[in-house]
């Protein structure tokens, strides 16, 4: 039973990380840029609900919190639109740079405080086929499936997905088209922004302690995903998600016969599979290859 | 090539004007030499505290170099450059290390192969890790360098034989032929002011900086340079001009990481006690942001990106006390380190947005008659 627990418990996990994933690569199709300030969208978004929520309640706290953390990945958006390059290698570098501001103010505003998101699962577990797991991931597995399962409806079904898919797969033609990829890049930064903050509140919840200051670093968790997924594919980066929750989980559980791999090597096992899955397929499971190879 | 053929033919024509133009140029290739004297005078002016803040902003500034010549030149995105810089820093400590009873062992070799051998270590560090560069490329190799970080810092924190674990290790002083660089010991008098540890250190400091700049200079104007830059403009181009793009790319990223290397040695024996906190995501961002602000691909300019982004937060530390609106370290207020870092992050985004150039840039700006 140990495994199946695991295997839930990663499964749960790796839901969360899919968020973030789908975030990540929801921003990569829209404007061809990885926001490598992602994280402090989360702990941003995650901080307005831990300071609402004591005044609005859970839900309502989440709703403007997922506007928050919105905003910031719109307002980031208008500072990379604001550079006359378009070199993708250097945008990216750009939110390196807001990432440190954002960072430092929330961390400042944070300090040593553990913050809790007022969220109405607290601590209790359920028992589920002979598992205990805690009713707060399993809360963030159905919230997360119904987010990815609304995301690939809209994603698929609606004429503001094909706007959204035909931006992504050649922009010029699109813009032709009359499709305005203003809109289209600020909505796509949008998305990845209230994903980030929906993440962020579960990644706080129990069985973690809550959110601090270094809450945001966990967000790289979901970087090994979206390359692992390959970076242009949003079923890749669910999958790359999985992924990553299960390994974590399964290294976590059994540290005990993987103790002369180190103390913590849970957190590092996503890297290394991702390395491999590197030298196997350059992008990724899912990712579409490059072309202009010598 | 033919650049220099054509302004050697121009100066063959107007032979008036050869020998004062021949003068100028003199005069400017002498004149960052004639810099350096200032330079050797400072550690009989300042008192070591100082010292120590221009010793790791040169230690830095040399990685900064190794990571200008990487995503500048090359154009490959590196987040991994703090693990290179480990690399080199912890190979010293273990190799110059005495086995003793503390956590850490060591081999005890002599200190200056240790030394040659912790940058030849950092270097061959990158040359392993240049087959996932070769074969991803853009944005997909800068984030799966992360892993580095990531991987490094957990090997930091539990290969506790080689590395000293969480608790860091201490490094053994460099000698060189019984004379200690970053010791006392023998005692050495220089008009009247006593050369300690740091005055030592400064100098090495300073040779390792003159050498890595003069060599990155030679990198980025030569040959390598070039191709590199063909490469990282139009691949396709440089294929069919005949440039091996996998060995150029596996080259630029060991070169790069001997850079680093040099970096950890000296980092280390101005820190003499290395912990793994050090060596960190945090770390490689601000090498980034030093290669950023000095402008991707400019030698002096990642050289004064490097001594700005380490100095400010160390001086701005010293000078808290009299800076009305920075708080004391840990009060939960504005402190040195957190206003740096705002400040860092300023920098990047407003060098990014209204002068790619960076540093360097603005000086080409401010010289136009240089063009």
């Amino acid at each position: 039973m140990k495994i199946l627990q695991l295997v839930l418990l990663g499964v749960s996990l790796g839901s969360i990380y899919s968020l973030i994933a789908l975030g990540f690569v929801v921003i990569y199709k829209g404007t061809k840029v990885i926001n490598l300030a992602h994280g402090s969208v989360l702990l941003a978004g995650a901080y307005a609900v831990a300071v609402l929520s004591p005044h609005t309640g859970f839900l309502p706290a989440v709703a403007l919190g997922a506007v928050a953390s919105a905003l910031c990945a719109v307002v980031i958006q208008r500072l990379v639109a604001a550079m006359r390059t378009q070199n993708h290698l250097v945008l990216t570098i750009l939110t390196i740079g807001v990432d440190i501001l954002l960072a430092t103010e929330l961390s400042r505003r944070i300090g040593s405080r553990v913050l809790t998101m007022g969220d109405p699962w607290g601590g209790r577990r359920v028992e589920i086929l002979g598992t205990v797991l805690p009713q707060a991931r399993i809360a963030a597995t159905v919230v997360g499936i119904l987010f990815i399962a609304l995301f690939f409806l809209v994603f698929r079904r609606t004429d503001f997905g094909v706007r959204m898919r035909a931006s992504a797969d050649d922009p010029r033609t699109a813009a032709l088209m009359g499709i305005d990829q203003r809109k289209v890049a600020l909505t796509s930064w949008a998305i990845g922004g209230a994903l980030a903050c929906v993440a962020g509140v579960f990644l706080a919840g129990f069985p973690n302690p809550g959110l601090d200051h270094t809450s945001g670093l966990i967000a790289l968790n979901a970087i090994p995903a979206i390359i692992i997924g390959g970076l242009d594919s949003t079923e890749g980066a669910v999958l790359g998600g999985l992924i990553v929750g299960v390994t974590q989980t399964l290294v976590d559980g059994n540290a005990s016969s993987l103790h002369f791999l180190g103390e913590g090597f849970g957190t590092v096992a996503p890297y290394v599979v991702m390395l491999l899955i590197l030298l196997w397929r350059p992008s990724g499971l899912m990712g579409s290859k490059e072309l202009n190879r010598v | 090539m033919s650049e220099t053929t054509t302004l050697r033919r121009a100066g063959q024509a107007a032979p008036s004007s050869s020998s004062r133009a021949g003068r100028a140029a003199l005069v400017r290739r002498a004149a960052p030499w004639l810099l350096l004297l200032p330079l050797c005078a400072v550690p009989l002016y300042l008192d070591g505290s100082w010292l120590i803040i221009g010793i790791l902003g040169m230690s830095t500034a040399v990685g900064a170099i190794g990571l200008t010549l990487l995503v500048g030149t090359a154009g490959q995105l590196s987040l991994a450059h703090a693990f290179f810089v480990a690399v080199g820093a912890y190979t010293y400590a273990y190799l110059a290390g005495e086995s003793g009873p503390s956590a850490a062992g060591g081999l005890g070799l002599p200190t200056l192969p240790a030394a040659l051998a912790a940058i030849a270590a950092a270097g061959l560090a990158g040359l392993l890790f240049s087959p996932v560069a070769a074969r991803v490329g853009g944005l997909y190799l800068g984030v799966a360098s992360l892993a580095l970080v990531f991987i490094g810092e957990h090997v930091l924190k539990n290969a506790t034989p080689l590395t000293g674990g969480y608790n860091g290790r201490e490094v053994a002083t460099l000698a060189v032929g019984g004379f200690e660089v970053n010791g006392g010991a023998p005692g050495l008098w220089v008009l009247g002011v006593p050369f300690t540890g740091r005055e030592r250190l400064w100098y090495l400091a300073l040779a390792v900086l003159v050498v890595s700049i003069v060599v990155a200079g030679r990198i980025v104007r030569g040959r390598p340079g070039r191709a590199l830059q063909l490469m990282r403009d139009n691949p396709a181009a440089a294929g069919s001009m005949g440039v091996p793009a996998h060995r150029y790319k596996a080259a630029a990223f060991t070169v790069s990481s001997v850079f680093a290397g040099a970096a950890g040695v000296l980092t280390a024996l101005a820190f003499e006690f290395i912990v793994p906190q050090y060596f960190t995501l945090h770390l490689a961002v601000l090498y980034l942001a030093m290669a950023v602000i000095g402008g991707l691909g400019s030698v002096p300019g990642a050289v004064a990106g490097g001594l700005f982004v380490t100095a400010l937060p160390l001086v701005l530390d010293r000078f808290s006390g009299s800076l009305g609106f920075l708080a004391a370290p840990g009060s939960g207020g504005l402190d040195a380190a957190m206003f740096a870092r705002f400040v860092f992050g300023a920098l990047l985004v407003i060098v990014l947005i209204a002068e790619p150039g960076g540093l360097a840039g603005l000086w080409r700006r401010l010289r136009p008659s240089r063009r």
